[in-house]
């Protein structure tokens, strides 16, 4: 409405008041009238801020978890977390002192990620705008005041449910489910490219692959988007059934699995022309998994060309099957391929949130997984052989390590 | 204007690009102008209650012959339009640090030219839309009855004659505000995209900000009018004999201008008119910066000029280098067969000449930004020796020699500052203006300090401010560094280190006599007696940080440069055969380095690092101010690239060991 605000501030002086406070609000009027019909095309439309927000993140139950969103650094052994209480913490590897974050416009925080390529910049995505601390590393503070944070906002963009860097860390892309248009930010600039697609009523999920060639944009309709980020154009993928809810990439960036929402199928999409303009895609499903639950989240852990993981978090109310994250070799080399390798179980009565693969854990994997009664913990994988081929399993550690200090021991199932 | 057309059109780049981009801008520009007409018509007519007449009404207008005379007339405008958008358009943006250097460039007799073309064409395109609104606004002189003798004479329409007068002030306030918000500014996208989809995202903004635009103008314009709309009526009414029909309301009245229907239609002409321009503008914008491929090599000699590497080294057509830099980030991260032509050897000899070229060209614009910040920072520092009283001959003239022995060493190629060619209008009002910005050259935190103080200034640096442009003022205060590094430069048989160092007087270095002695006391007590006065200071205070903006101004070439060198030398990691970046890797690092200490040292600076205010919507770019940051994350993004990429090999690569400490920090991510 800054436009109508203009209106009315620029009618001061010999313009007759009345008629154009009457026109904005019928204009208003007709815009509540517009939104309300757009609301029941797009029904997330009709949600609240803070509903949304819970809705479309992608730490599982949002509004009642103790930690809110998390972010491993993706190059030096510290993360971020999000907690309740909208602030965040930085914890490092070496017990030195870990800062924690507050600002006045940081609510309701939806997402976390570093920059990469950079050793300081943290943005976060909140309910009213984005965030881009500069945290340094070498300082002692613990407490960064809030001039350490730019704050990026646009008009109509937000909630911010999802953000995502460039690989190279030069651009930020960012998402809000009411708004059509995904915003590239350079962040240093400050300034923003809105790119706008009107299908799918806006965009909740981002994620950029590990080569930097491709983004996917989900939005809350049955309908994805795979943008090339060389000229910025997109494919449209109208989903089967659903909207997409999580998706990972392969390191080598050539194949995409997606979770639908209401499916317990994983769908891959491989994109056959790595460098190329005209992309052709190969047939879209490949790998298939029949789980009792739906899925929510995937990750690949972005290193070790050969072999990597997916997981999937199960919320189960069945009675008698607990959450329980399930683990998948994958290897890429000839076909996309996925194996099962095992499942990773919390406590009793303990459900996994959130998980996300360390980047570059040197002896293999480094699974951390954030679960419902706020603990996070650290599930390393050691790798027996390098290769992996030939469908010899990694082995598991059956402990595990964290940094938090309420760990806990984990139980760890192994199938294969 | 002609001559510099001439000029630039000895370039090929601009004779095969440059000018057939523009005319296509202006051929885009003049097709889309029947349908804004469309919609200009539409809302002009507009009546919510008898739509169907509206409708009929507006297609029986829209074929009338007078019509499509308003369309001529209105393409006239937009190819004039599009000739000044091609003649001013400016990559570097013209920064004045202070008022007075705004008001010179406003005043400059380019600009008062540019002022009334642009009046001119707003009179024009208004009144192609009263002719279009129609009804009582459609002529100059309307019949009309005389009340004493009943008789019919032709009066002045008022109405007709307002909305002329408004488009002369819209076009006014459009050259106007097109200086101080640097409409011509051309900035480039951090993202690439087809023109379609860019002119589609940027449509909406363009709407907003003409609306916009035209509010506050029609609100300006009837103040305006209220006060003095008296003196262009009587004028016109006096010299075209026309009588004022005194049974009518005149409209410098608060009762005739409270008049919705002129007011909508004052406003609905005004976004007319500045979309128009506004959408020329951006057409000629999003052409101008579309991306273009050089070839990097070659096999015809007759082509070589149009390759790469001889096209980054060129430094006169600035729009072809900055194009050459920004086709070098996009090949480095995009293009695998493009890169390995870059790191590939020349067939007889086996030379790489390609990489060697593409890397002194961009190792000399970050090792020129690096001097150009080392003298800003010297500057800064000796005003403020100065100011503590602790100027200490030898240590300040030590430490510019060790700066200056530094430069030469660290810079083996100076090259010609980049700013030349797109701001020979405001070097120009610089030199105009310089005899009266000079004397006052107050610094950033306490203009006007003390005399005695100022005195010793006087004396330290009698010369100091007879030279330099308004433009760049830092280099003027450089004092004795300056002298040195130029002198030692000159010496060297480079070009000298910058075009402000050429018109010195050759009495520089001349001992002041008595009578200097005394011409400088009183100048010293005029600019203190000028110094109290509030408006003075007011013209003559530096604005805060537009020196750091100006210092930064074309970092774009810089950010551009500062991304292919990384990319490429990170690529190299996999991808060069022959290892041939190699050689060059400890120079780029260190040249990475130094510029990056020039650069944390420069933010250092009272102002440097503090934001600029975020302009809510015009169509002047903004983006220079924020350059200096853009540039700074840009450096640190290129430098934890290529240590990303090499890791542990970095210790190999013979640098010195304080950059080498340097670089140890960026490897363990503690920058």
């Amino acid at each position: 409405y800054g436009l109508l605000d203009e209106i009315t501030n620029s009618a001061e002086e010999g313009m007759s008041l009345t008629h154009c406070n009457h026109a904005a609000f019928a204009v208003r009027r007709f815009s509540l009238w517009a939104s309300s019909f757009h609301g029941s095309l797009f029904p997330h439309l009709t949600l609240s801020s803070d509903e949304m927000v819970a809705e479309f993140s992608q730490m599982l139950d949002w509004s009642d978890s103790a930690l809110r969103s998390f972010a491993w650094h993706p190059h030096t052994d510290k993360f971020a977390v999000a907690l309740l209480d909208d602030s965040i913490k930085i914890y490092k590897s070496n017990s030195s002192p870990t800062p924690t974050l507050k600002h006045r416009c940081q609510r309701s925080v939806c997402a976390l990620q570093w920059k990469p390529l950079c050793g300081s910049a943290l943005a976060v995505a909140c309910q009213s705008c984005l965030l881009i601390w500069h945290v340094d590393p070498a300082s002692l503070s613990t407490r960064p005041s809030s001039g350490c944070a730019q704050v990026l906002s646009h008009p109509g963009h937000s909630p911010i449910t999802s953000i995502a860097w460039s690989p190279t860390g030069s651009l930020l892309v960012s998402a809000s489910p009411v708004d059509t248009s995904m915003m590239v930010w350079d962040v240093a600039a400050e300034s923003a490219v809105p790119l706008q697609r009107v299908g799918g009523g806006g965009v909740t999920y981002l994620s950029w692959s590990p080569d930097g060639s491709r983004l996917l944009a989900a939005t809350p309709s049955a309908l994805f988007r795979v943008w090339e980020t060389r000229m910025w154009t997109c494919e449209r993928w109208p989903c089967l059934k659903g909207s997409c809810q999580s998706a990972c990439w392969s390191p080598d960036g050539g194949c995409l699995l997606l979770s639908m929402q209401g499916e317990r199928v994983i769908y891959a999409l491989t994109f056959s022309d790595l460098t190329g303009i005209n992309n052709t895609y190969s047939s879209p499903v490949t790998a298939f998994f029949l789980m009792k639950n739906h899925l929510k989240q995937l990750f690949c852990p972005p290193f070790f060309s050969g072999s990597s993981f997916v997981l999937r978090a199960g919320d189960s109310q069945a009675d008698n099957h607990p959450s329980v994250i399930a683990v998948f070799k994958t290897r890429s080399s000839p076909v996309f391929e996925l194996l099962p390798c095992g499942f990773v179980m919390g406590e009793a009565g303990a459900e996994p949130r959130f998980m996300q693969f360390h980047p570059h854990f040197q002896h293999g994997a480094l699974l951390t997984v954030c679960w419902s009664d706020g603990r996070i913990s650290h599930v390393p994988f050691y790798f027996s052989s390098a290769g992996l081929l030939g469908g010899d399993s990694p082995q598991q550690a059956l402990a595990s390590n964290t940094t938090n200090p309420s760990s806990n021991k984990l139980y760890t199932e192994q199938i294969s | 204007m002609i001559k510099m057309f001439s000029l630039k059109q000895n370039c090929w780049f601009i004779r095969k690009v440059v000018i057939w981009r523009a005319v296509a801008s202006i051929a885009w520009s003049v097709l889309l102008l029947p349908v804004t007409s469309a919609v200009f018509v539409l809302l002009s007519r507009f009546s919510l209650f008898h739509p169907i007449q509206w409708i009929s009404e507006c297609t029986s207008l829209l074929t009338a012959s007078s019509t499509i005379f308003s369309l001529v007339v209105l393409c006239g405008v937009v190819l004039i339009t599009g000739l000044f958008n091609l003649e001013f358009y400016t990559l570097v943006p013209s920064i004045p640090c202070s008022r007075m250097a705004l008001l010179g460039t406003v005043l400059h007799p380019r600009q008062c030219v540019h002022s009334l073309v642009y009046c001119t064409m707003g009179m024009l395109v208004m009144w192609c839309a009263s002719v279009t609104i129609g009804g009582r606004y459609s002529t100059l002189g309307i019949p009309c009855k005389q009340s004493e003798s009943g008789e019919v004479v032709t009066c002045l329409n008022e109405y007709h004659l307002f909305l002329l007068l408004a488009g002369a002030f819209m076009g006014y306030s459009h050259s106007f505000l097109g200086v101080v918000k640097n409409m011509y500014y051309v900035s480039f996208q951090p993202i690439q995209q087809y023109k379609y989809p860019r002119f589609k995202g940027c449509l909406p903004m363009v709407v907003k900000c003409s609306v916009i635009q035209s509010l506050y103008s029609a609100r300006n314009f009837a103040a305006l009018y209220f006060f003095f709309g008296y003196v262009p009526k009587t004028w016109i009414s006096s010299t075209l004999h026309l009588q004022i029909d005194s049974s009518l309301q005149p409209l410098d009245s608060l009762t005739g201008l409270l008049d919705f229907s002129l007011l909508y239609h004052l406003s609905i002409s005004g976004t007319f008119l500045y979309f128009t321009w506004y959408l020329t503008v951006l057409l000629f914008r999003i052409y101008v910066t579309e991306a273009y491929s050089f070839p990097v090599q070659s096999t015809f000699t007759e082509d070589a000029e149009q390759c790469l590497p001889k096209v980054l080294a060129e430094t006169n057509t600035l729009v072809m280098k900055f194009l050459a830099l920004q086709d070098l980030a996009l090949l480095s991260q995009h293009s695998l067969s493009r890169r390995l032509e870059v790191f590939s050897l020349s067939q007889p000899g086996g030379h790489p000449h390609n990489w060697n070229a593409i890397s002194r060209e961009c190792m000399s614009l970050l090792s020129e930004l690096t001097q150009r910040l080392l003298a800003h920072q010297d500057a800064v520092a000796s005003n403020g020796r100065v100011k503590s009283q602790s100027a200490s001959i030898d240590t300040r003239s030590a430490s510019s020699s060790s700066s200056g022995t530094e430069d030469v060493s660290e810079t083996p190629r100076l090259s010609v500052p980049l700013r030349t060619p797109g701001s020979v209008f405001t070097s120009s009002v610089g030199g105009m203006h310089s005899a009266l910005t000079a004397p006052f050259t107050p610094d950033v935190d306490s203009p006007f300090s003390s005399p005695a103080i100022r005195r010793l200034v006087g004396q330290q640096e009698p010369r100091s401010p007879w030279f330099g442009t308004v433009q760049s003022p830092h280099i003027m205060r450089r004092g004795p560094k300056l002298w040195s590094a130029s002198t030692e430069s000159q010496s060297n048989g480079s070009p000298p280190a910058s075009p402000a160092t050429v018109p010195s007087p050759p009495a520089a270095n001349q001992k002041p006599s008595f009578l200097a002695q005394w011409l400088q006391n009183r100048r010293e007590q005029v600019k203190s007696f000028l110094a109290k006065r509030v408006l003075i200071v007011y013209l003559f205070n530096k604005l805060p940080e537009a020196s750091s903006q100006a210092l930064f101004a074309d970092s774009q070439a810089h950010i551009w440069a500062l991304q292919g060198l990384s990319h490429l030398v990170a690529a190299s990691f996999s991808e060069d055969q022959f290892g041939v970046v190699q050689t060059t890797l400890p120079s780029i690092l260190s040249c990475l380095v130094v510029l990056l200490e020039a650069v944390d040292r420069h933010f250092k600076l009272p102002h440097a690092s503090s934001k600029p205010v975020r302009t809510v919507c015009s169509m002047g770019d903004s983006t220079y101010k924020t350059l200096r940051f853009a540039l700074r994350a840009a450096l640190k993004t290129a430098i934890y690239k290529i240590t990303t990429t090499f890791g542990e090999h970095l210790n190999a690569v013979n640098i010195s060991t304080e950059h080498r400490k340097r670089l140890q920090q960026f490897l363990e991510f503690k920058e």
